[in-house]
């Protein structure tokens, strides 16, 4: 009977333990939310704000009764910012594009066909991507400004159109299509491209989007290349355009037109993912990496 | 017969390829030859494409230059404080989502925004949250001055509260790929092993320090080696928060005064810049190998 | 010590969208386990086996109904209070770990008064090792040992803090047809060492049947019969059990009860005493079968299969639900190469079932 009491009571202090840690980790995990979100309210809160009222607060406010899309107006007017995003548009698809082209024609080769020095050459390949980008971008910069390719768009584009490591992630994707389907085409006289683009790229179909996301992720953020490519701001990308604003767009420190610009930009990106979170995700945990 | 078409597909097999070599070749090959030797070019001049000499000055100039020891001692602080506390948070962060199932996929979602947003947008929000002007003090300021601080500027302020927002931002910024790799990680872990140990009466504790922590540790050692190259290569938060005079900031990073070498107000000495950047390269290079001795097979990308 | 289960129910949230609605996994399970012995519950998968095990092992909690251990009512205990060794399926041995490292690991639980020296640890450990006979291995990582060392070891683990009750999931499903043999032995031997009331699962009629001293027979969540292995195989309590066990499987007929005859097709094969006129299901182990050459049931000879000490006879019926028929005969009968055989029946080796619920015709065959 005192047994019994005994494990009553037991369970009964490992229920209450179990809630309280549970109460915890959601504490926690709501705090790392409101972390992660503030300054997205923020930003979308401060573009809504007038500037006078914006600068008139001492004290900010954390939500506002009059919300003016004002700032959105100048954003668009008093500095180029509908450039900024045409350029970045043609600069992401373009490299995208181009991008697209040149890995599944390369790991198509590694994975379908033989020819003597494949193995070497993929070594090679694969010790590419030990170089970091700091390393090579001075030596790009000279290139392209020697070839006055600076402030265009072959400028900006051609030096980020090969990647190493999506080449090797495609490869590894077409390896796993079988010998058979190739050999069953085969058969039947298909050329070697028209198997390609009727066979292996719709089954390779997942891989391909999951990299083109990553890549236009990769192209609407990219900084340091355009900066030092573009000083003439009809070149410009949008982390360029930002940059020029916050040092000299908008006269004065107009920051709630700032943060509309801002908004604009990020806009894009963040809708893409709230349509593509899973497959981003996936493809990240794949082979992306950052910071 | 045979032969031939074992030729002609070989011949296929470079035209398949020659985009990706020509590309790789011109942008990623020629300019790693390269830059070693500018780096070894004294005085090169960037106007005629002259230089007067062949040693190792211009690793002397940089390892003198003030500058690039401000920056070399201000990536250093930031890769030790920022990689051990982002991959800690991570971790509790990681737990505490697989422990529950209500709303998780929400915060994993959530979580993960911070990756696809852009860098230098972002960091101007989190400029004016820390900023001191004439016209307001800034929230963070505000949320100290609740707790009975005073108010400090972030931004054009002492070192280390410049520092902290930097560190606060770069954890900000790497937190969704860790929380992405670690949740992953943690829940790949087999439910049979937490079965054996609730079987054994193992405490919550023991059972995360000798099961748990153990079997996704390979995935914490490719975080904290990613996290340090990362941060090894610091630059554009650094110039969101600071503009992109970080010299004048004290705030400049190895990558930032590589970038400031090449071009920009102080540029034009791709010389100097090379041999900074293979300073840099070297540092990550070491590392690398570390990993790659430790740990042999997972492959990690730059 | 002594198990008691109790109108055990459990029930799962249905996963399917359409069909909301609980799935029984385990319904009204009633059961008294004596002190000491080795048990097997033995069915097909998704029968509700392993949620018996896990129901008593704590790992999940009943929807209804309780379990005893001894005078204790464990169902609201944790696994950790029960005083149970499981060993899983996968054995679900800790890989970073040594041998050694696992088997400790329980012991290494232990807190307040329980709490053992390190040196009793050691103690325990090699007693446990040399139960099982894996002293040698102690130092060895899981993964460099073989698939039957790494059950042994996850048996070690089991034992060492000398549970009431061990239980085993699937223990043989692992290993290879020898390994599994030999193994089936050691729990035998282990069992009886220990003297630890043991209960496994299994969906391998053969394995339970060899070392259990009861075995129980589920299907869809419900038990069908209990007993000692040699008295279900001879008298099972429908078609379902009868089917069930034994390798090669019983042989199924149409068959028809006329005016106390059992006939088999157009054939009489046997009297029948005591049940009504009515369409079965007759059911032959192979064992039951005699060659004779005015027996009564007749069957086109498919094949002849020697096994050394026995043959078996492979042929065909048109009233057989079974594709082909097959007797097991000794070796001191020949079977001549014609077209047809003929057989006569041992009665006690057929058991007569009834057609809608296919439950036993119990009545006396001769």
């Amino acid at each position: 009977m005192e047994n019994e009491m005994d494990y009553g009571r037991l369970e009964r202090s490992a229920r209450i333990r179990k809630k309280a840690v549970n109460a915890l980790t959601y504490v926690l995990l709501v705090f790392w939310a409101v972390i992660v979100l503030f300054p997205f309210y923020w930003m979308i809160l401060t573009s809504v704000k007038s500037y006078g009222a914006y600068n008139s607060e001492y004290v900010p406010k954390f939500f506002t009764l009059s919300p003016t899309m004002q700032n959105y107006v100048d954003a668009f007017t008093a500095v180029p910012l509908g450039r900024y995003l045409v350029n970045t548009t043609i600069f992401t698809v373009l490299t995208t594009a181009l991008m697209l082209g040149v890995i599944i024609f390369a790991a198509f080769a590694f994975a379908r066909l033989e020819f003597r020095g494949k193995n070497i050459l993929f070594v090679l390949f694969l010790s590419l991507m030990m170089i970091p980008n700091e390393l090579v971008i001075i030596t790009n910069f000279v290139t392209v400004t020697n070839l006055n390719m600076r402030n265009s768009f072959p400028g900006l584009i051609l030096p980020s159109v090969a990647s190493v490591f999506y080449i090797y992630l495609l490869k590894e994707n077409f390896e796993q299509i079988p010998d058979s389907l190739y050999y069953a085409a085969k058969v039947d006289g298909t050329s070697d491209l028209k198997y390609l683009f009727k066979v292996m790229i719709p089954i390779s179909k997942p891989t391909l989007i999951t990299v083109t996301i990553l890549k236009v992720i990769e192209c609407w953020n990219s900084y340091v290349w355009p900066r030092l490519i573009t000083d003439d701001e009809n070149y410009f990308l949008v982390s360029n355009g930002i940059q020029e604003i916050r040092e000299n767009g908008f006269g004065r420190e107009n920051i709630p037109a700032m943060m509309a610009a801002v908004v604009v930009i990020s806009v894009p990106l963040v809708i893409l993912f709230l349509i593509f979170h899973k497959k981003i995700m996936e493809g990240v945990s794949k082979g992306g990496t950052k910071g | 017969m045979m032969k031939k078409k074992l030729q002609s597909g070989g011949l296929k097999a470079w035209l398949y390829l020659l985009p990706a070599i020509l590309f790789l070749g011109v942008f990623l090959v020629y300019p790693l030859i390269d830059v070693f030797i500018y780096s070894f070019e004294e005085g090169y001049n960037s106007a005629s494409q002259t230089y007067f000499g062949v040693g190792l000055y211009n690793y002397s100039y940089v390892l003198h230059d003030p500058y690039f020891l401000q920056a070399v001692k201000n990536t250093f602080i930031l890769v030790i404080i920022t990689v051990p506390l982002s991959t800690g948070i991570a971790l509790l962060i990681s737990v505490g989502l697989n422990s529950i199932k209500p709303l998780r996929n929400l915060f994993q979602t959530v979580y993960f925004l911070p990756y696809v947003t852009n860098t230098l947008a972002v960091g101007l929000v989190f400029m004016i949250l820390f900023k001191k002007t004439a016209y307001s003090d800034g929230l963070i300021n505000l949320l100290i001055n609740w707790f009975g601080g005073k108010s400090v500027d972030f931004i054009d302020g002492p070192y280390w509260a410049k520092m902290f927002v930097l560190c606060f931002y770069t954890i900000w910024v790497v937190m969704p790929f860790k929380i992405l790799i670690l949740t992953s990680a943690l829940s790949s872990v087999d439910q049979m092993y937490y079965n054996a140990a609730k079987v054994d009466g193992t405490s919550r504790f023991r059972t995360f320090v000798r099961i748990t922590l153990p079997m996704i540790s390979p995935m914490i050692f490719y975080l904290v080696i990613t996290g340090f190259i990362g941060a090894f290569k610091a630059y554009s938060d650094v110039v969101a928060l600071f503009g992109t005079n970080l010299n004048a900031a004290e705030m400049n990073t190895i990558v930032g005064y590589v970038y400031d070498m090449l071009y920009g107000d102080s540029g034009g000495y791709p010389s100097y810049a090379s041999a900074a950047a293979i300073l840099l390269f070297a540092i990550v290079l070491t590392i690398t190998c570390i990993n790659l001795l430790v740990r042999g097979k997972r492959r990690i990308t730059l | 010590m002594e198990v008691v289960l109790q109108n055990l129910t459990k029930k799962f949230p249905s996963r399917d969208r359409k069909n909301r609605g609980d799935v029984v996994a385990v319904n009204d399970f009633t059961f008294e386990i004596p002190d000491g012995k080795l048990i097997g519950l033995l069915g097909p998968s998704g029968c509700g086996k392993s949620t018996t095990l896990n129901l008593i092992s704590g790992l999940i909690k009943p929807t209804s109904g309780r379990i005893f251990f001894g005078a204790d009512d464990v169902t609201d205990l944790p696994p950790e209070n029960r005083g149970i060794g499981l060993v899983f399926q996968n054995y679900a041995l800790y890989p970073h770990l040594s041998v050694r490292q696992n088997i400790l690991f329980p012991l290494e639980n232990l807190k307040g008064k329980d709490k053992l020296s390190k040196d009793e640890m050691r103690r325990k450990a090699m007693e446990a090792a040399k139960l099982v006979q894996i002293e040698e291995l102690m130092e060895r990582k899981p993964r460099e040992l073989s698939g039957g060392q790494q059950q042994r070891v996850a048996i070690a683990r089991a034992l060492v803090k000398m549970p009431r009750v061990l239980l085993l999931d699937e223990p043989l499903s692992n290993l290879d047809a020898r390994l599994r043999l030999q193994t089936r032995e050691e729990i035998r031997r282990i069992q009886k060492e220990t003297g630890i009331t043991t209960i496994f699962v299994t969906h391998d009629q053969e394995e339970a049947m060899s070392i259990s001293d009861r075995i129980v027979v589920m299907r869809d969540g419900i038990v069908q019969q209990i007993g000692r292995p040699q008295e279900v195989y001879d008298d099972p309590v429908n078609l379902f059990v009868a089917r069930f066990l034994g390798t090669p499987p019983i042989n199924v007929f149409e068959g028809q009860i006329k005016n106390g005859r059992l006939y088999i097709g157009e054939d009489c094969v046997l009297e029948v005493r005591g049940a009504a006129d009515q369409s079965v299901y007759a059911a032959v182990r192979p064992e039951g079968f005699i060659l004779s050459e005015d027996g009564p049931l007749c069957c086109r000879l498919g094949g002849v299969e020697v096994m050394g000490r026995d043959i078996s006879v492979v042929s065909a019926n048109k009233a057989s639900l079974n594709p082909t028929v097959r007797s097991i005969i000794s070796t001191e009968s020949t079977v001549e190469d014609k077209e047809h055989v003929r057989f006569a029946l041992k009665p006690r080796k057929v058991f007569l079932f009834n057609k809608e619920a296919e439950e036993r015709i119990y009545c006396e065959v001769k």
